[in-house]
C-alpha cells in the first residue's frame, strides 16, 4: 500500500487577541492542531472525528494547501500542499458541508460546465462523469434550477458531484451530511461507499454523525484538542472503549432491583430492568444465569454498546 | 484563457438575473445625471469655460459619467464577503489564479451593466439638453479601449482594497474610505477640471482619474494624437502597477493566510 496522505508531527497555531480588562488586549496562541502524525493509504475511507474545536477542519485546510502548518510536514500524493497548491488541486476534491463551490445565481449545470474548464477535463470524459454522477445522486430534476433555489440536501449532492467531476484521487469531506434528513444521508453515504469502492477514491470524512462513520468507514481517527487520541477500526474502538454490554430482562412481575455479581442494575422500568456488566469481568451467560436464579424471566436481550456511547466515553475520558 | 472567458460569461449572466436591481440603478443614475447637470450649469451662469469644459461639455460629462458609473464598482469586490465569511476556501482549493478569476468575473459584471446602463442616461439627457460627444470613429474606438483600461484600473484598485480583509478581517471600513476617495478623485462627483489647480494636479497624479475621468475626456474629444497616446499610456501604467501590487499582496496573504470559520 502506498500512502497518499502523510502528516508528520504537524501542528497549527492560531494567534488570537483576547480582551483583557477594558482596553487591554492580549495575544493568545491557540494550538488548533498539536503534533499530529497520520498516514492514509490509497483507497482507504477514513472517518476523522472529534468534538467541536478539535482541529478537524484545520487539518483538512492544511491538506488542501490553504493553510500552512506552523511546524511539521504534510505530503499529499507526494506533494507539499501549500507550495504546490495549484498542482495538487486537480488531484483532490473537496466538500465543506457548510459552504458551496456552486454559483449561487446560476443553474446547477452551469457550475458543472465551468468546472470542466477549471480542471481542463476532456469534453467526453466530462460528459461521461457528469452522466454517471447525475444518475447516482439523482440530480436530474433540478439540474437546470438556480442553486439558490435548491434545498440543502439537493445542494449538498450538487457539491459532491462538483467535487468529483475531475476524477480526483482523494476526496476530503468536512461534514458532508450536516443538516440532511435520514433519506438524504443514506443516499449520500451509499454514494460515497460506491465512489470509494468502484473508483478507488481515497476518502477522508469528518462528521458529527457517528452512524456515518459506522456505516462507511473502515478506519476511525479520533482527535481532541489537536491530538490523535485513537486510530483504529470501528470494531477495535468498540472493544477498547466499549467493553460494556447490557442485559435487558423483562420479568414476570415488577420487583426490587436484582443483585447479580459483576453486573449493575442501571435502570428499572416496571418489570423491565437493565443490567450493565463488563465483558472482561463476567460473561453474558453468567449474568443471565444469575438473573434466572432470582426471578421468573419472560424475555431478555443483550445490547451492544452503540458508537455514540463509545465516542462519548472517549471524548470525556480523553 | 478559455477558462477566464467562461468565468466572464458567467459574471455577465449572473447579473442579468437581477433585473429589478438593474432597472432601479438605471433610474437613479439618470435622475442624478439631471441633478449634476443643473448644478454644473449654475456655475456657467458666471463663466463660459471651467477647467477646459464649456457648458455643453460639462452637461455631457454629467450624463456620460452617470452611465459609466458602474465601471467604478463598489469600493470592494464580492470576494471581500467571501474572505470575511471564510467562503474563500472554495476559491482557493481550485487550480485557478484568484486575481484572473475575479478580474474575469468583474469584467463580465461590468460589461453587462455598461451594455444595459451605459447609454441610457445619455439618451434621456439628450432629450432635454444639447449633448455633444466626438463623432470621430477613431476617437470612439480610443474611448472603448480607454474605458476597458479604466475598468481594469478600477478592478486593480478594488482587488487591493479587498485583500486587506485577509488581515483586517473586516472590509467595511476600508471599503467606505475607498468608495469616497474613488468617487471624489475619479471625476464622478465633479469633473476634476473644476477643482482648484493644486487639487486637480493631485487628482491627475492618482490612479482614480484613469478609472473614469480620462476615458470620458477621450469621448468628449479632448485628447488627440500624442496627447491621447500619453493618456492611454498612463492608464496602462496604472493597470500594470495595481495588478502587480495585487499579486504581491495575494502571495503575502496566502503565506500568512487566516481562514475564518470551521
Ligand atoms: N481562523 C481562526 N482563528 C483563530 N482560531 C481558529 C481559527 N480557525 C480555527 N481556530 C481554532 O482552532 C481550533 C480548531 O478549529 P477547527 O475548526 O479545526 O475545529 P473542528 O474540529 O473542525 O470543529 P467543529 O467540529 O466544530 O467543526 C478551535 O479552537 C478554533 O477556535
Ligand atoms: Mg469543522
Amino acid at each position: 500500500m502506498t500512502a497518499v496522505i502523510e502528516l508528520d508531527r504537524v501542528s497549527k497555531d492560531f494567534v488570537v487577541m483576547r480582551k483583557k480588562g477594558r482596553l487591554r488586549r492580549e495575544r493568545m496562541t491557540v494550538a488548533a492542531v498539536d503534533d499530529i502524525s497520520l498516514r492514509i493509504d490509497t483507497g482507504e475511507l477514513v472517518g476523522y472525528i472529534g468534538p467541536n474545536g478539535a482541529g478537524k477542519s484545520t487539518t483538512i485546510k492544511m491538506l488542501t494547501g490553504i493553510l500552512v502548518p506552523s511546524s511539521g510536514t504534510v505530503r499529499v500524493v507526494g506533494l507539499d500542499p501549500q507550495r504546490r497548491r495549484v498542482e495538487l488541486a486537480s488531484r483532490i476534491g473537496v466538500v465543506f458541508g457548510q459552504r458551496t463551490q456552486l454559483w449561487w445565481d446560476l443553474p446547477l449545470i452551469d457550475s458543472f460546465d465551468l468546472l470542466r474548464h477549471v480542471y481542463r477535463v476532456p469534453a467526453d470524459r466530462h460528459r461521461a462523469n457528469l452522466r454517471r454522477f447525475v444518475d447516482l445522486l439523482e440530480l436530474e430534476p433540478f439540474l437546470h434550477s438556480p442553486v439558490r433555489q435548491l434545498s440543502l440536501g439537493q445542494r449538498m449532492r450538487g457539491d459532491l458531484c462538483a467535487a468529483l467531476l475531475h476524477d480526483p484521487a482523494i476526496l476530503y469531506l468536512d461534514e458532508p451530511t450536516i443538516g440532511l434528513d435520514v433519506v438524504s444521508k443514506a443516499r449520500v453515504r451509499e454514494f460515497l461507499a460506491q465512489v470509494n469502492r468502484d473508483e478507488g477514491v481515497t476518502i477522508l470524512l469528518t462528521t458529527h454523525d457517528l452512524s456515518d462513520v459506522e456505516r462507511l468507514c473502515s478506519r476511525l481517527v479520533v482527535i481532541d484538542h489537536g491530538h490523535v487520541i485513537h486510530d483504529g477500526t470501528v470494531a477495535e474502538i468498540k472493544t477498547m472503549f466499549g467493553d460494556t454490554r447490557t442485559v435487558v430482562v423483562d420479568l414476570e412481575e415488577a420487583g426490587p432491583s436484582l443483585v447479580v455479581p459483576g453486573a449493575e442494575v442501571v435502570e428499572v422500568d416496571g418489570p423491565r430492568q437493565w443490567l450493565r456488566f463488563r465483558r472482561s469481568e463476567v460473561t453474558a451467560a453468567e449474568v443471565i444465569a444469575a438473573v434466572v436464579g432470582q426471578a421468573r424471566v419472560r424475555d431478555l436481550s443483550i445490547e451492544e454498546p452503540d458508537i455514540e456511547d463509545v465516542v462519548t466515553r472517549i471524548y470525556t475520558s480523553g | 484563457m478559455r477558462l477566464y472567458w467562461e468565468v466572464l460569461r458567467r459574471g455577465f449572466r449572473r447579473y442579468s438575473t437581477y433585473r429589478a436591481a438593474t432597472l432601479a440603478g438605471l433610474f437613479t443614475n439618470t435622475v442624478f445625471g439631471f441633478l449634476k447637470a443643473y448644478i454644473l450649469l449654475a456655475v456657467y451662469e458666471q463663466r463660459d469655460v471651467v477647467g477646459g469644459f464649456d457648458a455643453t461639455d460639462a452637461v455631457t460629462f454629467s450624463f456620460v459619467t452617470q452611465g459609466f458609473f458602474v465601471m467604478l464598482g463598489a469600493g470592494h469586490l464580492e470576494l471581500a464577503d467571501r474572505i470575511q465569511s471564510g467562503d474563500v476556501v472554495t476559491d482557493l482549493y481550485r487550480p485557478v489564479d484568484l486575481q484572473a478569476w475575479w478580474l474575469a468575473q468583474d469584467l463580465g459584471r461590468i460589461a453587462f451593466q455598461v451594455a444595459l446602463r451605459g447609454c441610457v442616461p445619455f439618451l434621456v439627457g439628450s432629450l432635454v439638453f444639447d449633448l455633444d460627444i466626438t463623432s470621430d470613429p477613431a476617437l470612439i474606438a480610443a474611448f472603448a479601449l480607454s474605458a476597458l483600461l479604466g475598468i481594469v484600473v478600477s478592478f486593480g484598485h478594488r482587488f487591493l482594497v479587498t485583500l486587506t480583509t485577509f488581515w483586517l478581517l473586516d472590509y467595511r471600513g476600508t471599503s467606505q474610505v475607498a468608495t469616497v476617495v474613488t468617487m471624489f478623485f475619479s471625476g464622478m462627483i465633479l469633473p476634476i477640471g473644476f477643482f482648484p489647480d493644486w487639487l486637480e494636479a493631485l487628482a491627475r497624479a492618482l490612479p482614480y482619474a484613469a478609472m473614469l475621468q480620462l476615458p470620458v475626456e477621450v469621448l468628449l474629444g479632448k485628447h488627440t494624437g500624442s496627447d491621447l497616446l500619453a493618456l492611454l499610456g498612463v492608464q496602462v501604467l496604472w493597470a500594470v502597477l495595481l495588478l502587480a501590487g495585487g499579486r504581491v499582496l495575494l502571495s503575502a496573504a496566502s503565506r500568512k493566510l487566516v481562514i475564518q470559520g470551521g
